[in-house]
């Protein structure tokens, strides 16, 4: 077989909200899918500043896929089936020329986790919330960089 | 496995990478045939309407600007034609503005114009879309900053590892050389497989230039 030179990858660039999007986009499951968790949090760039243009999208098992962008105060939400392994999740911002793989974990009990360094592994476990949803933080840099995967 | 041409993460040139770049080093894991990066993502969008393609018929008049045709395939770096295969377009009209609340470039937005479009490849890989030529447009990066005229494409393969955004360019454009978004993909090779062919067999006569452009993607895993 050949092998066909890749084209190369660019940033989503900051105006892409009047096109990717769409209303549905953040609800991967509906909302009777037994065990269907909301997730959510923010981006954060290297400043700790909240990263106003980024669009996330989420994939699972049987082909479930979700997107959301994130608003002004860098805020994304999913509703997403209870992962039995990880959420795989993929970032796209203005400043980011490829995209970025990461995966969320509810629980730290994973052969791939205790493969990460014991002071990063948390970067890749959602948080428990007190109304029963999880909360997942994205930092793009510096302090608490979450652990991005080499794809 | 093709070379790696995508740009690097920090590229300072290009002011927002620098906060925005990671600074630790990327994990690599083991993928096994069930990993979930290797699941088929299915788009849970609406269905792809007959007119999603053409950016020149969603609304009651014609958008100004240079009519244009832009078909090319999708296929992978193992030469194979990715099929039905979600493709999404946007752009700025043709004087260099977005539809978009935070373009405040002062140029005219055009009532006939959204600049969102997406189609579905066919059995070939095949796609097209009937559109205007954007125009080039001012940004913050550094002084006198201009973006060359592109149309950003955002294309899903069958894995999610295959998942590409990138844009397209126009030939022979004389910003090339001052974009850093452009020049961050350090190989000259790679940056002109940004870039599409005028094809006058693709132009249609008394209606619109045609422009080719193949997009490639990983191959399967
Ligand atoms: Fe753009």
């Amino acid at each position: 077989m050949p092998s066909l030179p890749l084209t190369p990858s660019q940033t989503v660039g900051p105006f892409f909200a009047h096109a990717l999007p769409f209303p549905e986009g953040p609800y991967a499951v509906p909302e009777d899918h037994p065990g269907a968790i909301l997730l959510h949090g923010h981006v954060y760039d290297g400043n700790g500043d909240p990263v106003p243009d980024a669009l996330l999208e989420i994939c699972q098992p049987g082909g479930i896929f979700g997107r959301c962008e994130t608003d002004k105060d860098g805020r994304y939400h999913f509703r997403a089936a209870r992962p039995e392994t990880y959420i795989s999740l993929l970032i796209f911002a203005r400043g980011l020329l490829r995209p970025l793989w990461t995966r969320i974990y509810l629980d730290g009990d994973d052969p791939f986790l205790t493969s990460v360094d014991a002071d990063r592994r948390a970067t890749l476990i959602a948080r428990p919330e007190p109304d029963g949803s999880y909360r997942f933080d994205v930092r793009l840099q510096g302090e608490g960089e979450t652990v991005f995967l080499a794809i | 496995m093709p070379q790696d041409p995508h740009p690097p993460y920090l590229s300072p040139e290009y002011k927002s990478t620098v906060l925005r770049a990671p600074a630790r080093p990327f994990v690599a894991p083991k993928l096994d045939p069930e990993a979930v990066e290797l699941v088929d993502p299915v788009y849970g969008h609406t269905p792809v309407g007959e007119l999603d393609h053409d950016l020149t018929r969603q609304h009651p008049g014609e958008p100004l600007g240079e009519r244009i045709i832009v078909t090319g395939r999708l296929l992978d770096s193992d030469g194979k034609p990715v099929r039905r295969a979600l493709i999404e377009v946007w752009q700025a009209n043709a004087a260099g503005r977005y539809a978009h609340p935070g373009d405040q470039h002062p140029a005219p937005l055009d009532p006939n114009f959204t600049g969102a479009g997406r189609c579905l490849t066919d059995d070939e890989g095949r796609y097209r879309f009937v559109t205007i030529k954007p125009g080039a447009y001012p940004w913050r990066n550094h002084h006198n900053a201009w973006r060359p005229a592109h149309i950003h494409f955002s294309v899903f393969g069958t894995q999610f590892t295959q998942r590409l955004i990138t844009q397209m360019y126009f030939p022979g454009d004389p910003l090339f050389p001052y974009d850093p978004i452009m020049q961050s993909v350090r190989d000259p090779e790679a940056r002109e497989r940004m870039v599409a062919r005028f094809d006058l067999d693709t132009t249609e006569p008394e209606w619109a230039l045609g422009y080719q452009w193949d997009i490639v993607i990983r191959g399967e895993a």
